[in-house]
């Protein structure tokens, strides 16, 4: 793991989200509680929505543009559709946001 | 225990199933093989999850835990490759299955046009499940075209909901009109209307040739030679009944697989329901008489007797909006006379087809609401000779005045047909009700009524309000998504009544059953907070849609859209200056005057959104809120100041009203115009609120439509001067604000409440008053310029990414 600071727990807003640009793509970074935090693909599996633009409830998001839920557990759709996002390690340290740069940087790469 | 095997799980035989675990749990121990991988599900609601209206979970009907609970065998996703009947043994894809007892249920399969190009990948049926979600995932390719070859029921139900998928959609139909089977021309010629309206194209007499493309469907040659570009084609043309397995199996098929009035086929142990199911000559397509077969089949099973019998159908298509009907034989012929009913300007038309004084057709469009009666005179033969002379305008008006609906209800015989895909009657319903079922959910258990196409609904609960008279109350209206029971109203009833004024103390208090909601409810609850509590509660930008938390219209691509406010539909050389300036500064691909007298600018990034708002409000430019369920424009013609026809000052007015009115959140958005003569070139009459000027005064209409629904406004109040318009106009709007379903639009709200209810509330003087009063409180703490506020440092901030690690140096 090779964990970098992108910034404060508070930059994120509560039930929300912000979009983190790394060398994988775009990252969207959910805020689901107090200190509870996910970090998945910012891109929707239906046209490319940005998922950091949706709303967020519970530990889910529902795609802005035509509503696709996906758990931020898992990064699997929720409901009748199927599929799968990219989720990454990420963790929250003295109000500051860690996320793995091994894990967004090696999907370059490949 | 005898051992039964059941070929198929359709909705033939999912119903022989519940019919005999319900007579006879211990009878037989079943297996069902499904070629497709799931367990039953309601095909007929396949084109609301096409829509995208329903999903898929909505329409299973029998799910794991219902085949687990009657302990059924099922081997889904498994193909039976043969029957060996002198062993009495099935043989699946996973190994044998030995039988007392075998039930055909295999349906049908589509009928695929054998052009040049059939089998490219693109090409599909439109059957299952799988069909439908290959064709969803069509329609998510941006642009993507679609063309559906046939014209009938299937073919328009595809083409309706691939193009709710935002998909352009081209219907080629063989016939010169439109599901030539259940209409007559006049009929099918308002139905090409309405579809064309939806941005459906039609075209009849067309014969496809080949299907090109390269490994997937590029176009579509006709035999005129026209070429279409398509992604996606549908074949709706038709089903052949799947007899192969029971031809191979040795049993004896005609066009399908022959059955005799118990089910049973040419092997005594062998029987068969279904599309796959031929009798006395028929073959078999609509719902209703499946089930029909189905029960009898169970019976048999029992070793009871019963035997099915062939019985007239109704047609209904299940396109929101379009709305036919059509039963009997339509054709013209001998002896045969129509009486006709049109009313083009609603879209209105009624044909009865009459022989020897029966009647012995009806196709309908527009006003279906009489279908049933219509039917129930078909098929009883009933002599109408009495009542020919008022027979088309339905049961209200036979034997005297007209009556409500209820009473024509109250009128229906014990055997008129409610439910045309179950096949139930009134009195049947009655019993139920009489019984003890008192809630719609009820009856359909005990009946199946309105259990399969839905449309009957509303019918089976006008029967049960005759029946149960006071006792009845409707049933509530659905919640307000699964998060709760409650319903809208129910829950803008309890923030008030309980002075709920914070989220988490209505998902607390009113039990939601999820941590903080859904995309649904959300908005909604923060909307109903910020309305009625204005000063104690705070505007949640976590509940509110992308558009409305980021001031700007999100596009397909996930720019933006960015448009200014211009009071009226007015503007001056600096601001278009200004626009033109943003425009070049920020590359703008897209400048649009727009339907509602502005300028909008389309396709910038969110990171440039505070910087081009910061420019034009430098200009005076302030949010045209053009993406908020708000006050959107206020449109105007010139009136006095130019115009020679011009009876008031049309366009001062609308400044002014649009500068009270601006920044107010509301239920959905509110468009309003004013046209300073009655020649009305501000369009207002189908607006939310429109106000016609006149040499007396100025007329206040509200409830108008111009989009999915169109609709005039209708007369609120006239009034003499620009003063009592303000207070009309804004006790309105607050009476709107206060009492609306989120998301109804006013005219959706007063269909509900009845514009009656709002005249009699604003009468009063006082009360008007007082809606003046709450509106001014509510627009001190929400009518401010969010465009400045966004570009302020620390809300700026929002608009850019939290990190960009890409540009940190590569290992």
């Amino acid at each position: 793991m090779n964990w970098i600071d992108i910034g404060a727990l508070d930059d994120v807003p509560l039930r929300g989200a912000r979009l983190v640009k790394t060398h994988a793509g775009c990252v969207a970074i959910f805020r689901t509680g107090e200190a509870e935090v996910y970090a998945t693909s910012n891109t929707c599996l239906h046209r490319g929505g940005p998922l950091s633009e949706g709303i967020v409830h519970d530990r889910k998001v529902t795609c802005p543009l035509h509503n696709y839920v996906y758990s931020l557990e898992t990064g699997e759709v929720v409901g009748p559709d199927a599929g799968r996002i990219a989720t990454y390690p990420i963790r929250v340290e003295d109000g500051r946001l860690l996320l793995d740069g091994d894990a967004v940087g090696k999907r370059s790469a490949a | 225990m005898q051992k039964l095997v059941v070929i198929g799980a359709g909705m033939a035989t999912g119903r022989l199933l519940e019919h005999l675990f319900e007579a006879d749990p211990a009878a037989y121990e079943v297996t069902v093989f499904n070629a497709e991988p799931r367990g039953n599900y309601n095909r007929i609601m396949l084109s609301p999850v096409l829509s995208g209206e329903k999903s898929y979970a909505e329409i299973v009907t029998h799910d794991d835990a219902w085949y687990t609970a009657n302990k059924v065998t099922c081997r889904f996703g498994e193909r039976v490759v043969a029957i060996d009947r002198d062993r009495k043994v099935v043989t699946g894809e996973r190994g044998e299955v030995p039988y007392d007892k075998l039930v055909f249920g295999t349906g049908s399969d589509p009928f695929i046009v054998p052009c040049p190009g059939h089998d490219l990948d693109g090409v599909v049926a439109y059957r299952d499940l799988d069909h439908t979600n290959r064709m969803v995932e069509s329609a998510a390719m941006p642009g993507a075209r679609a063309v559906v070859i046939g014209g009938g029921l299937l073919g328009l139900e595809a083409a309706a909901g691939l193009r709710l998928r935002g998909m352009e959609v081209t219907v080629l139909h063989l016939s010169g009109h439109l599901m030539d089977r259940q209409l007559d021309p006049a009929a099918s010629y308002l139905l090409q209307k309405d579809l064309e309206r939806r941005g459906i194209a039609v075209m009849t007499q067309a014969s496809t040739k080949a299907i090109h493309g390269d490994g997937h469907v590029a176009h579509v040659e006709l035999e005129d030679g026209t070429e279409l570009p398509a992604d996606l084609v549908v074949m709706a043309v038709g089903i052949r009944p799947s007899a192969r397995l029971a031809r191979e199996a040795g049993l004896e098929v005609g066009r399908a697989i022959l059955v005799d009035a118990q089910m049973r086929t040419s092997d005594p142990d062998v029987f068969a329901v279904g599309e796959c199911v031929e009798y006395a000559g028929h073959l078999f397509g609509l719902v209703a008489p499946l089930y029909d077969q189905a029960k009898v089949l169970a019976k048999t099973l029992l070793d009871e007797e019963d035997a099915f019998a062939v019985r007239e159908v109704s047609t209904k298509l299940k396109v929101t909006g379009c709305d036919l009907f059509s039963a009997g034989d339509f054709a013209e012929g001998e002896g045969r006379e129509d009486i006709v009913f049109r009313d083009p300007s609603r879209g209105v038309y009624k044909r009865l087809v009459i022989e020897a004084d029966r009647l012995v057709g009806a196709v309908m469009y527009g006003d279906t609401a009489d279908g049933n009666w219509f039917f129930g005179l078909i098929k009883d033969g009933t002599d109408i000779s009495e009542m020919r002379e008022s027979l088309i305008f339905g049961p209200a008006y036979q034997g005297g005045a007209a009556q409500d609906p209820l009473a024509a209800v109250a009128a229906l015989p014990a055997d008129a047909e409610i439910c045309g895909c179950n096949g139930v009657c009134k009195g049947r319903i009655v019993e139920a009700v009489e019984g003890g079922a008192t809630t719609l959910d009820a009856v359909r258990a005990e009946t199946k009524a309105s259990g399969s196409c839905g449309t009957c609904a509303g019918l089976v609960e006008q029967i049960m309000s005759v029946t149960l008279g006071d006792d009845f109350v409707l049933p509530a209206a659905k919640p307000v998504c699964p998060c709760t029971d409650l319903t809208h109203e129910d829950v803008r009833r309890l923030i008030k009544a309980r002075e709920l004024k914070s989220q988490p103390a209505v998902w607390q208090e009113l039990g939601w059953n999820t941590p903080n909601g859904c995309h649904v409810c959300r908005p909604a609850v923060n909307y109903y907070l910020l309305a009625d509590w204005p000063l104690d509660y705070r505007d949640d930008p976590q509940s509110r849609f992308v558009n409305e938390r980021n001031h700007a219209n999100i596009q397909k691509d996930g720019t933006y859209s960015v448009m200014p406010r211009m009071w009226g539909g007015i503007t001056t050389p600096d601001e278009l200056r200004a626009i033109a300036d943003a425009a070049d500064k920020y590359g703008v691909p897209t400048v649009k005057v727009t339907g509602g007298q502005r300028i909008d600018l389309l396709g910038v990034p969110k990171e440039q959104l505070p910087a081009i708002w910061g420019d034009l409000n430098a200009a005076g430019l302030v949010s045209g809120h053009a993406y908020t369920k708000g006050l959107r424009t206020v449109k105007t013609c010139v009136g006095t100041d130019w115009c020679r026809f011009g009876t008031q000052d049309s366009t001062g007015l609308g400044v002014k009203l649009e500068k009270m009115l601006w920044g107010s959140w509301t239920p959905h958005k509110v468009k309003l115009a004013v046209s300073g003569c009655p020649r009305n070139c501000a369009e207002a009459t189908c607006k939310d609120i429109g106000i016609i000027c006149v040499d007396s005064g100025y007329e206040i209409g509200v409830g108008g439509a111009a989009g999915m629904d169109l609709k005039p406004t209708e007369p609120l109040v006239k009034v003499v001067t620009e003063a009592e318009v303000f207070e009309w106009v804004v006790a309105f709007m607050q009476l709107y604000r206060e009492h609306a379903k989120y998301l109804d639009r006013p005219y959706k709200w007063l269909a509900k409440v009845s514009l009656d209810w709002v005249r009699e509330t604003l009468a009063d003087p006082a009360e008007r008053a007082a809606l003046n009063e709450r509106f001014a409180i509510s627009q001190s703490v929400y009518q401010y310029d969010p465009w400045k506020e966004h570009t302020a440092a620390e809300q700026e901030r929002r608009y850019q990414p939290l990190a960009d690690l890409t540009l940190e140096a590569a290992e």
